[in-house]
């Protein structure tokens, strides 16, 4: 130890060894990478996993053929849910965006720093960690309920209502980017508000609205949750808008909901399904993820 | 594109042209307070949709709060076939998963977070940090699926032999319980799976807030010949603690309303609160994932709403937390989060 400090000294003068000093530096550093790779490893373990196991089940069967009736058959695909996700995602995307986009548009544009804003912004964080469970009770609640039956509709609503705050966050947060000469010089050419918004900030926005509203729909497109007691699941294709197998009239088969039941089967051709439908997912999520980031990245930076 | 042009065309003067501007006036006079109004309409909507989700879920867990009444929070078991409603057994199973996922997670987002930050060139940093925030687009059920097919059949049977044979496995919390089924199917599990879940969120906002710390402050650091560790410890993280506070809040909310990999991984006892890490239970959100299609009668589906709401009262308090820490950085640094 030193001859300098006898008396210890508040910690950031007290003398230590360079060597010692230099060891801890390496120490943490060494575990910094440690604790990435972890991540990255978990992450490649997860995919690797759903990638070996849902490639046995991809063929021909999995995206023509609906779900098999009888638990036991080895035939059978995941067509309809496949199909009946599209739909109910669809749903909840045209409630959620154009609502999100406005809300965005207020936050950004009129209402900024005052204090209803403030507000609002506020509401959206907190509902964007309301655990997504919950928000399939309510849809159970107001839509399953009061109509005495399960629907795809009410699937929408509740994805939507996801989808809602991270749609408005992220359309606030492009537009802050725009720099405000441009509303400026909009404006000064005697164009009205709206016009300008639309047109001028917007169209220069373009590509991280687009990245904005796809990483919402990526957000909600592989939930569960939501859908247990609202879409619920069915072995049949989805018949149109209305009627028993209809969006608006009774379950509708879905990826996730399906995947939960049948990985909970004994039979290995069920789980075999599962995982086909696993790996649909990721490649669906993570592949609009990473397509977008790489068209619009961009829009990121600015 | 016309139609732009035509609205920015100066104004030339001149009486047609004054004519047409009092016609454009008029559309414009219209076309403002619109699209004003319906800005100002979604955004208070999005206010209400939260205030209206709480609304319904009290209206409809009302029955379930006068008929159970404090029996819900003061009993252990859920066995809506003899008329038990107790969350004890649901609630210390949430907050014990979640204090695992957190012990694991917490010092582990902390470290990355530096990496990504003051250790490694920006550009492996993207790359490393977009390679974890992918983490958080995995589908939850994904998740439980891994968890349950490879995850779990390890626990049982290679980490918790191991366990087992070392003093550790003796001590209070860790050695079998009542309902221990082997120790793959546990609270354990559940919590080491969670732990991955929020970890691209705890990660993500450390991040985010380290960024804040002015760099000057950092140079100062490095001018006085502080290591890198030193400039973090003594300047990065005192600068940025209250936002780890909010980042740790936000992953312990996600953690506590988790539902699909839970629900797969922590197994189904509603009716006893584990006495070890290794034996199963049950978490509010997967209770209501596995019982509410079963629930066939009025007060057993206002149980469950009921479950729901004070779900949600836990997560958004934390939120709420999360967001006041948060914002203590945001003044200190005068940045966004």
């Amino acid at each position: 130890m030193s001859t300098v400090t006898q008396s210890p000294l508040p910690s950031p003068l007290r003398h230590r060894s360079i060597a010692g000093r230099k060891a801890a530096d390496l120490i943490v550093k060494i575990l910094s990478w440690i604790g990435a790779l972890a991540g990255i490893a978990v992450m490649a373990l997860v995919l690797y996993e759903v990638v070996i196991r849902g490639l046995k089940a991809w063929n021909v069967a999995f995206f023509t053929q609906p779900v098999p009736l009888d638990p036991m058959s080895t035939g059978g695909g995941m067509a309809n849910a496949i199909v009946g996700t599209l739909v109910i995602t669809a749903g909840a995307a045209l409630i959620a965006i154009p609502i999100g986009f406005m809300a965005g548009v207020y936050l950004a544009e009129y209402g900024r720093n005052g204090r209803v804003a403030t507000g609002v912004r506020m509401v959206a964080n907190v509902v964007m960690g309301v655990p997504s469970i919950i928000v399939g009770v309510f849809a159970f609640a107001i839509l399953v309920k009061p109509l005495h039956h399960y629907s795809g509709f009410a699937g929408s609503v509740a994805l939507a209502f996801l989808m809602l705050p991270v749609m408005a966050r992220t359309t606030e947060d492009i537009l802050n980017l725009v720099p405000n000469e441009l509303r400026e010089s909009g404006l000064a050419m005697g164009a009205p508000r709206w016009r300008v918004t639309l047109k001028v900030v917007c169209k220069a926005a373009r590509g991280g609205l687009i990245t904005g509203a796809t990483l919402a729909i990526v957000r909600v497109a592989g939930e569960t949750a939501p859908l247990l007691f609202t879409a619920l699941s069915s072995p049949y294709w989805i018949t149109g808008l209305f009627g028993p197998g209809g969006y608006f009239g009774g379950p509708v088969a879905n990826l996730t909901k399906t995947i939960f039941d049948m990985s909970g089967s004994p039979f290995p051709h069920m789980q075999s399904l599962a995982w086909g439908g696993a790996l649909f997912i990721i490649v669906f999520v993570l592949g609009l993820n990473i397509l977008v980031r790489l068209l619009f990245q961009r829009g990121k930076e600015w | 594109m016309s139609a732009v042009d035509a609205e920015l065309e100066p104004n030339t003067g001149g009486p047609r042209s004054a004519a047409k501007a009092a016609r454009r006036g008029r559309r414009v006079a219209l076309g403002d307070p619109i699209f004003k109004g319906l800005a100002v309409g979604s955004g208070i909507f999005l206010a209400a949709t939260m205030f209206g989700l709480a609304a319904v879920l009290v209206y409809n867990s009302w029955p379930a709060i006068t008929t159970l009444g404090t029996k819900m929070l003061t009993t252990v078991a859920w066995s809506p076939g003899t008329n038990e409603y107790g969350a004890l057994a649901a609630l210390a199973g949430t907050f014990m998963s979640t204090l695992v996922a957190m012990v694991i997670a917490v010092p582990l987002a902390l470290v990355i977070a530096l990496l990504l930050v003051e250790l490694v060139h920006p550009a492996v940093s993207r790359v490393v940090g977009t390679a974890i925030e992918m983490l958080a687009s995995i589908p939850s059920i994904v998740f439980g699926m891994v968890g349950i097919f490879v995850i779990v059949p390890f626990v049982q049977d290679y980490f918790v032999p191991w366990l087992y044979s070392t003093p550790l496995g003796n001590l209070p919390g860790i050695r079998p319980g009542m309902q221990f089924q082997g120790g793959g199917v546990s609270i354990f599990t559940a919590g080491v799976v969670l732990a991955f879940m929020v970890l691209p969120f705890i990660t993500a906002v450390s991040r985010d807030v380290m960024k804040m710390v002015p760099q000057v402050t950092k140079e100062a650091g490095y001018g006085m010949g502080s290591t890198t560790w030193e400039v973090m410890r003594k300047i990065s993280l005192r600068y940025a603690n209250s936002g780890i506070v909010g980042a740790v809040f936000i992953g312990l909310g996600r953690a506590l309303g988790e539902t699909m990999a839970v629900a797969f991984l922590i197994g189904s006892v509603f009716t006893d609160i584990p006495k070890s890490l290794f034996d199963p239970g049950t978490s509010i959100a997967s209770l209501i994932a596995l019982q509410f299609n079963e629930a066939t009668d009025k007060i057993t589906v206002s149980a469950l709403i009921e479950l729901g709401l004070i779900l949600f009262l836990i997560t958004v308090l934390f939120q709420i937390a999360a967001q006041a820490w948060l914002r203590r950085v945001q003044r200190a640094t005068g940045g966004r989060a």
